[in-house]
């Protein structure tokens, strides 16, 4: 018999019993819709390594299917589960801080090490939670690797409760708590021939490193991929040299720095807001994947004209910040 | 002649293909309808991945599918734009932009009709009559 944790409680699995049936039976507090695996109301996530049933994942999108999720209505397990509900996995990891660098005025590069291995994807999410008990999400800006570091692009905003903390009292060796990622703004394997579009502002830049690194060092992406990072001024363009040397390195990943205010050098810096010269540039996206990182008026604009010029909507990912 | 005999049997939603046929139509579909200045002003500043949700639960109901919602659901989704001015033309707008979708998707007139005819009957519960 096969048992399921959900909620610090275990529970077992009558034969032809499916996961949400057991829930249920046990008075266990859960989201349910049409119970025929159609609403997708009763998504759940598997934390566990082994792939759920595929018969469970019907009609979820790739990454949700990469990451476990499934329909605890349709889902029979075959083996045991530990379960969660979406974004309500809170568990707090612990790692300690190795590196911290200002490469602007107000752009601070901190570098954590978990603890223990860490499993996510670059350009996914955590939130990170200082001894306050003050909570900011951040993107992960590097690729994951043997010595499970975290690389973060942290904003300084003149109010900002977490990050004015980072940026004064933080220091190396200090222990920080984080989450689990989430966030479905990430490569995806398999479409190594496909054209990227990449447009981030300001700290937008993070997530979009971390899919440029994964693509072209981890999954050798021939296809074409453009990045648009744009700022007000030039010192929000932080990682110029890093993102010119790439460019080098790689002939199918290009570069444009964008300046919507003063411009210092016009054969630099391309003159505008950096999404209309992006979508400008590329008017016909059929067939793309599109990435839109920062500002949340900007992507959500974005967003619309990204579909509108022929984009898949599911090849579109965003992630818009708020502040 | 298995075939002829399939298609005689085959509901409109298995002809037409089904849950394939539904997310092919979906994208060009939306698309098309945030693209018509006679109607496009009704999805101003909507969530975009709840909304293109919603138009897939509409196509399949409409394609002879499963329906996942009431009458009562459609009257209730559509009534603040009934308030700002929603009426049979756009109606029609709609399901001639569905029409052109299928007409793209190489879907036959005979079963674009159907469609349509499927379409017309959540007119009154969309336009609140």
């Amino acid at each position: 018999m096969k048992r399921i944790k959900f909620d610090e409680q275990f529970f077992e699995i009558d034969p032809n019993e499916t996961v949400l049936q057991s829930l249920l039976r046990n008075n266990m507090q859960v989201p349910y819709g049409c119970k025929a695996g159609v609403c997708q109301s009763c998504l759940m996530r598997c934390l566990d390594e082994i792939p759920v049933p595929s018969s469970s994942q019907i009609g979820l999108n790739a990454i949700q299917q990469k990451e476990n999720y499934f329909l605890a209505c349709v889902c029979m397990p075959e083996n045991d589960m530990t379960l969660a509900l979406p974004n309500n996995e809170q568990v707090w990891l612990e790692a300690k801080v190795v590196e911290k660098e200002f490469v602007s005025d107000n752009v601070m590069i901190l570098t954590i090490q978990s603890k223990d291995p860490f499993a996510f994807f670059a350009g996914q999410f955590v939130n990170l939670r200082n001894q306050a008990g003050t909570i900011r999400s951040y993107s992960i800006a590097n690729t994951p690797n043997a010595a499970h570091t975290l690389v973060f692009h942290i904003r300084i905003l003149p109010n900002g409760q977490f990050s004015r903390w980072a940026a004064s009292e933080l220091d190396i060796g200090m222990t920080l708590s984080f989450s689990h990622a989430q966030g479905s703004c990430h490569y995806l394997e398999g479409k190594s021939e496909q054209s990227l579009l990449l447009i981030g502002s300001g700290t937008g830049l993070a997530p979009l490193y971390g899919i440029i690194e994964d693509a072209l060092e981890n999954h050798h992406h021939t296809g074409e991929i453009h990045l648009f990072h744009g700022s007000r001024d030039a010192t929000g363009l932080y990682f110029e040299t890093k993102l010119d040397e790439l460019s080098q390195h790689h002939a199918n990943f290009h570069y444009t720095p964008c300046l919507s205010g003063i411009n210092p050098d016009k054969h630099r810096y391309t003159q505008g807001r950096v999404n209309q010269i992006a979508l400008e540039k590329f008017t016909k996206l059929d067939g793309w994947r599109v990435y839109l990182c920062g500002q949340s008026d900007m992507v959500l604009q974005s967003k619309r004209m990204a579909y509108l010029q022929g984009a898949a909507l599911k090849e579109i990912f965003a992630d818009a910040f708020l502040s | 002649m298995s075939d002829t005999l399939n298609t005689a049997n085959a509901t409109l939603f298995e002809q037409l293909g089904g849950e394939g046929a539904v997310n092919a139509a979906v994208d060009i579909f939306y698309r098309k309808v945030l693209m018509d200045d006679r109607i496009n002003r009704f999805f101003e500043g909507v969530d975009m991945d709840k909304q293109a949700v919603k138009q897939k639960a509409f196509l399949t109901m409409a394609f002879g599918g499963p329906a996942n919602y009431s009458g009562q659901d459609m009257r209730n989704g559509h009534a603040k734009l009934v308030e700002m001015g929603l009426n049979d033309s756009h109606f029609d707008a709609v399901v001639e932009n569905l029409a052109t979708t299928l007409t793209e998707l190489g879907v036959s007139d005979a079963l674009i009709g159907q469609v349509a005819a499927i379409a017309e009957t959540t007119r009154v519960d969309v336009l609140g009559k």
